[in-house]
């Protein structure tokens, strides 16, 4: 598929948003919001039908259910000149795993290398890639931002976030301790082992408290289901937010975990 | 000491972990006290990284041509007056350190710290055969007046308090006044010191790991904070030097250049205060050193690693930097690990070592952070090799079955979308109305690993994708009025 040209002459990407299975079942206003920052990033954006990148089952050992499912995903946004995820776990285990995945098959050599060139993290493809410095947004609150291990070591995602949230209205960013220091959740890792996991959120729990900020960010829904089920369990009034949320301008929608009522009061 | 494997046990050995309040007062200090420390001296020496690629570089090629180095090592041993000698698994390097101890008619021997003396238990074999170990490196050696393993690869006793150490130290030197001050760190380490320089003076022979071994040279290092390497290997009759065969390096050029990124990894230090380079036994002339030098070369399966995936994981040189950085050694400490090798360095390394079945736990008990394959100065992919395990295991059918019947029921729906969107819209749905007025559940019927610790939020209403093609048809149909 072709960029369209708008009248003015810009080249607008078409750009195949990958929600992720989190985001599609559990909270899709950050499909919503990820395909506004998209679009107001000069994007076509499309959503074909789609289910998981894999990685639930590449961590579990079955590689035949991950090669199935990374077929279906390349075969489902391939033509796009983009791919983008709002969540760098998902985005990191197609870009930085999938070719493995087709090691020995020389007919998908050259097509999976094509198509994870195009594949990015939503944060840093509006930043690195359409060169996004600020939004139109506004959110009146003290955030801090944590950073998902994914994104952040094998995609290298730590300062787009921040920059585009920097350019957000009414926004304080506080940094928490230890925010590059893994939240515990770890997929299928948090239900196998769960007095290990709620060991390290419970720290993570702390070091967010601590920064007195009413609101958590994040650019992951697994990491911040995790971090937000733990403030909400210890009583914390901090709200949990996907970044991109924040960014389209739709932070004041109930958080996650908060009933639907809310809405009103903000 | 011959460790009991609990391996099998990690979950039962973490949940203790977790409620030991000592421990976890200890544990509180080792992220702290490690990853500023080795942050600040990568950051003092622009080629840090350049270093890492080069000692990476260098381990693999010594690995590909290992069987050269290690006759070539040999050879120059052999040449310095050493011996060296090749033992296929633990019971044969146990036996020939036995009989040299034996030949010598030694009663006791001091041992520095050697990770592979732990890995073979050499130390109740010794015990058994009537010759006492002695280990001398003070976090060795109060493991083991505690009958402990050690908890971390560089600081075995990094699990105990000054007050446990206190009290063990009334128990174990009972000669000594008991009215004695021991509330200072200072005073336990000169107590321990004051012990142990008698052990090293009447030691017949001495054992120690080693760090590298040279094929260049024959020479075995050792790399040590407290100087007790130096006085084990020098004072007794003999020295034995205990070492798996990938401790091979080609030159001292090559040791040089590691060297370079082990203390800096491990402690943050430019160099350790003491490395020590050993070659041959003592010469003519020579003003002190031992009788005879042995060195004994280790296997235990680390030549079938060599073939495979698992070659990466024979770069290492126990620095520690995985775990100092690794929030599940963070939470549960070494000892939850169950046998010698904690931390990411261990779920790799045991599964090898002890069998998959045994050391099935280590690999799966990581949130795959990544954070250990960021600082490994040998650039081991830890997690890519943990990995590895969980597929022996899929492959194998060690998958508990309810992981399994979950990952099966779950990829049978996500291979076929047309089945998937529907049942999670149907699954979302109800959910989501179930959980409508509260925002989110405290208990979920088969989510009970997570509702224990946590809150599990109510799904917004549909589906994502159910969603955004309602809103294109809309917006499809709003057009399409525009039009007409």
């Amino acid at each position: 598929m072709t960029a369209h040209t708008s009248p003015d002459g810009a080249r607008h990407p078409r750009v195949g948003l990958f929600c992720t299975c989190l985001v599609d079942t559990i909270r899709p206003s950050v499909g919503f919001a990820a395909a506004k920052l998209l679009e107001d990033a000069g994007c076509e954006v499309a959503v074909p039908p789609q289910t998981c990148c894999g990685q639930p089952a590449f961590n579990s050992g079955d590689r035949a259910t991950t090669r199935a499912l990374a077929e279906e995903m390349i075969t489902a946004f391939e033509t796009f000149d983009y791919v983008v995820a709002p969540s760098g776990s998902c985005a990191g285990m197609i870009k930085t795993h999938y070719p493995e995945l087709f090691t020995g098959e020389p007919d998908w050599a050259g097509r999976v290398e094509r198509f994870c060139a195009k594949v990015f993290e939503l944060t840093s493809f509006l930043v690195d890639v359409r060169g996004v410095t600020c939004v139109e947004a506004a959110y009146d609150g003290t955030v801090t931002y944590h950073d998902s291990c994914s994104g952040l070591r094998e995609l290298g995602v730590k300062a787009q976030p921040r920059l585009l949230l920097s350019s957000v209205e009414g926004l304080a960013l506080e940094e928490m301790k230890d925010a590059d220091t893994c939240c515990g959740f770890g997929g299928t890792f948090c239900v196998k082992y769960p007095d290990v996991s709620n060991a390290i959120v419970e720290k993570k729990s702390a070091n967010i408290a601590a920064t007195g900020a009413d609101t958590l960010l994040a650019g992951d829904l697994g990491c911040l289901m995790n971090m937000a089920g733990k403030l909400q369990r210890e009583g914390h009034a901090v709200r949990a937010l996907h970044v991109a949320e924040v960014l389209a301008g739709m932070g004041n929608a109930p958080a996650i975990g908060e009933p639907a009522a809310r809405e009103a009061k903000r | 000491m011959s460790v009991e494997i609990t391996t099998p046990r990690f979950k039962d050995n973490a949940k203790k972990a977790l409620a030991d309040l000592p421990l976890q007062g200890a544990l509180s200090k080792v992220g702290p006290g490690f990853i500023g420390k080795r942050a600040a001296a990568a950051e003092k020496l622009p080629e840090f990284d350049a270093l890492r690629d080069s000692a990476r570089d260098i381990k693999n090629h010594t690995l590909a041509h290992l069987d050269l180095y290690l006759e070539r090592f040999e050879a120059k041993a052999k040449e310095a007056g050493g011996h060296v000698h090749f033992a296929v698994d633990a019971a044969e390097a146990r036996a020939i350190v036995t009989d040299i101890c034996k030949r010598l008619g030694a009663k006791t021997v001091t041992k520095g710290k050697s990770m592979i003396s732990e890995e073979i238990g050499l130390n109740d074999h010794l015990a058994a055969a009537g010759i006492q170990p002695v280990e001398t490196d003070l976090g060795e050696y109060l493991i083991q007046i505690r009958g402990e393993a050690p908890s971390h690869i560089i600081a075995p006793a990094i699990h105990l308090n000054k007050d446990q150490v206190e009290a063990d130290f009334r128990r174990v030197h009972a000669h000594l006044p008991p009215e004695r001050d021991l509330s200072e760190p200072t005073s336990l380490l000169a107590e321990a010191r004051g012990e142990l320089r008698q052990k090293f003076l009447a030691a017949d022979v001495g054992i120690t790991g080693a760090n590298f071994l040279v094929a260049e040279t024959g020479t075995s290092i050792i790399v040590t904070n407290e100087g007790n390497g130096d006085l084990t290997q020098t004072l007794p009759k003999a020295h034995i030097v205990l070492a798996s065969l990938e401790k091979l390096v080609p030159t001292l050029e090559d040791v040089s250049q590691i060297l370079r990124v082990l203390a800096r990894s491990a402690t943050g230090q430019d160099m350790s205060v003491y490395t020590t380079f050993s070659t041959g036994p003592r010469r003519p002339g020579d003003p002190d050193g031992p009788g005879e030098y042995h060195v004994v070369i280790l296997d235990n399966g680390r030549s079938s690693m060599l073939g495979g995936q698992l070659r990466e994981v024979l770069r290492c040189i126990r620095c520690g930097a995985c775990m100092n950085h690794c929030p599940v050694y963070h939470a549960v400490g070494g000892h939850a690990y169950g046998w010698v090798y904690p931390g990411p360095i261990g779920s790799v390394l045991t599964p090898a070592l002890i069998g998959v079945e045994k050391g099935r736990n280590l690999p799966n008990a990581s949130t795959f952070c990544g954070r250990c394959e960021e600082v490994c100065p040998m650039r081991i992919p830890l997690p890519k090799l943990m990995r590895h395990w969980r597929e022996k295991e899929f492959e194998r059918h060690l998958t508990p079955a309810t992981q399994r019947f979950g990952l099966g029921v779950w990829g049978f729906f996500a291979r076929r979308g047309w089945l998937y969107r529907p049942a999670t819209r149907l699954a979302i749905g109800a959910l989501s109305l179930l959980g409508r007025t509260k925002g989110r559940f405290a208990a979920l019927p088969l989510a009970g690993g997570w509702t224990q610790h946590r809150d599990f939020p109510a799904p917004q209403g549909d589906t994502f994708q159910a969603q955004w093609r309602a809103r294109q048809a809309e917006r499809r149909a709003a057009s399409g009025r525009g039009v007409h």
